[in-house]
């Protein structure tokens, strides 16, 4: 299974960085090809998977499709991370008032279900690839708050810490050296699965039309598209349904092996 | 916690929920009416929005119209159609309930046998195949296993219809969707809550006092592990109704989730405030309703 799940994950990095280093025309449209099915006796190498409803080339927005699935899932999981944590450690440190009322908060945007928050904040600020990143930032931070405040409340009244705190030690070196470290393996098996379900909130958010906007490539946007032609085209909708499975498959099968590996529990 | 201390958490809750839902229309970059109307839009038809809406007047002000006109079920009117938004709402919302409670019925009855079955063959190849398929059931997103049923069930196999409202089977792929990805976690969850009371003292009583086996499991082991599970699926009504957006938009299927998605492409903004509003009050509603039943049926679990 681990294998399998780097093989996977390794065949798209390298498909990003061939994305990069092959001159790719994924805007370019050969009316010729217009929902082409995929053959390896084509003209060129492009429509090897066969060629979208403008004629644009499968291969080539995929590649260019994964490349932004990439760039959202890690700046969002980064952004959320950091945010969530600094909430998180405050609360749980602290205790007490500070804690109610930013759990409180937390609390309200997690009465929002799903990607409905998401959905809410990308319609108003308008559709695009940063307003997408924004989306996904404002309502991805509570996870992180929840989990590292749950954490961090245990770990307060540790020994090491108690022993520290009595030496004199500042609250941000009690937080950063003597709580934080402690965190790190919980949050890498957290990112690693928020990686995957950031991709899959970009790729719906795409799918309804918020997120990247065409001409430019993105997954979501192309099911949208695959979607609607799958009649006459469904070859369209099952390369990049399929591949977007292998790679939250990959990446999830990664986050359960962490998460044997280091023996994390989820603690809420 | 209490459950005074509860319902009050509740009410700073939705009380939050009504302020982001409020304050979405001021995330507007700019000016909201001239994103509403159009570049091309008359003066007058500004003025005249931009009074409905109230946003001439101070915030503060404006989220207290906007709270008074709440509690009398008021959401204003769609700028599209002019109709008031709460007949909208009242149109589409039963189509979205159908929706999520047939989904919720094909989730359960396929999902707590199978789960049932994964425990009793527990370490076993059977309950392996089980875990694998649900596993990557429930990590396949609604816009990759709609589209797929739809290829099987619609087109290649010529069962069903492929979308809309027009037939009465138009239901069943749309909730087929909806309910396999709820089947795959009330799988894990009925394995994971069986096996913990399987390995009970009581269990070994019922056993050793020489009852049948489907008397244990049925009767002494299911009745105990049922409590959880009825939890889960309370807890999943409310990620239905958010489920149903993307599920709704591939099928056609004229609910809630829908109109939101219609409201968003034609900047009907008040009409997608009411949407998300009434969707995460519906959520928060159910999962407190889920969490008092809790409570109340287990004696173990006391309020205050």
């Amino acid at each position: 299974m681990k294998k399998f799940a780097i093989s996977i994950l390794g065949f798209w990095i390298l498909a990003v960085l061939l994305g990069r280093i092959l001159q790719l025309t994924p805007n370019a449209i050969n009316l010729n090809a217009i929902l082409s099915s995929p053959s390896l006796i084509t003209t060129s190498a492009a429509y090897l998977l066969g060629a979208d409803d403008l004629g644009r080339s499968i291969l080539a927005r995929l590649l260019r499709g994964v490349e932004v699935s990439f760039i959202v899932a890690m700046v969002v999981t980064v952004v959320t991370m950091t945010i969530g944590v600094f909430i998180g450690l405050i609360a749980g440190f602290y205790g007490g008032k500070v804690d109610r009322i930013l759990m409180q908060i937390t609390d309200i945007f997690l009465a929002f279900p799903g990607i409905l928050l998401a959905i809410a904040f990308a319609a108003v600020l308008g559709p695009g690839l940063g307003n997408l990143i924004i989306a996904l930032c404002l309502t991805g931070w509570v996870t992180y708050a929840r989990l590292t405040r749950g954490q961090t409340l245990g770990l307060r009244n540790r020994q090491h810490v108690q022993a520290a705190e009595s030496l004199g030690a500042s609250v941000p070196r009690l937080i950063l050296l003597h709580i934080l470290p402690l965190l790190a393996s919980v949050l890498v098996v957290e990112a690693t699965y928020s990686l995957s379900s950031v991709m899959i909130a970009e790729a719906s958010l795409s799918f309804l039309g918020l997120g990247i906007q065409s001409p430019n490539a993105s997954w979501g946007a192309m099911l949208r598209d695959a979607v609607r032609y799958m009649l006459v085209a469904p070859h369209y909708v099952l390369i990049v349904g399929m591949s977007l499975m292998s790679l939250i498959l990959a990446i999830n099968l990664g986050g359960d092996y962490l998460r044997d590996k280091w023996d994390v529990r989820k603690v809420d | 916690m209490g459950l005074l201390k509860q319902l009050s958490s509740f009410c700073i809750v939705i009380f939050g929920v009504l302020l982001l839902t409020f304050l979405l229309i001021h995330l507007i970059p700019g000016d909201p009416v001239e994103v509403m109307l159009g570049e091309s839009a008359s003066v007058a038809d500004r003025v005249q929005l931009r009074a409905d809406l109230g946003l001439n007047q101070p915030l503060i002000q404006q989220f207290g119209t906007y709270l008074a006109k709440i509690t009398h079920a008021d959401f204003g009117k769609s700028i599209h159609s002019k109709t008031p938004i709460i007949e909208l709402i009242k149109t589409r919302y039963p189509a979205t309930l159908k929706l999520a409670f047939l989904s919720l019925l094909i989730g359960s009855s396929i999902g707590i046998p199978l789960g049932i079955y994964a425990a009793l063959k527990a370490g076993h190849w059977q309950d392996f195949v089980v875990t694998i398929v649900s596993v990557r059931l429930s990590a396949m997103p609604a816009f990759w296993l709609g589209p797929m049923l739809m290829l099987i069930f619609a087109v290649w196999l010529g069962w069903l219809p492929v979308s809309g409202m027009d037939s009465n089977a138009s239901i069943l792929l749309p909730a087929m969707t909806l309910g396999f990805g709820l089947s795959a976690i009330l799988t894990r969850m009925t394995r994971t809550s069986l096996l913990e009371v399987l390995n009970d003292d009581y269990i070994r009583t019922a056993r050793a006092k020489g009852l049948t086996e489907p008397n244990v499991i049925l009767r002494h082991a299911l009745r105990a592990a049922l409590l959880p599970i009825i939890t889960i699926v309370g807890l999943q009504i409310g990620s239905l109704l958010a489920g149903t957006v993307i599920t709704e938009t591939i099928f056609s299927w004229d609910g809630i989730g829908r109109l939101l998605v219609e409201s968003i492409e034609k900047r009907d903004y008040p009409v997608t405030q009411a949407c998300v509003l009434i969707v995460a009050l519906s959520y928060v509603l159910v999962n407190l309703f889920t969490d008092i039943l809790y409570r109340l049926s287990d004696p173990r679990v006391k309020f205050g």
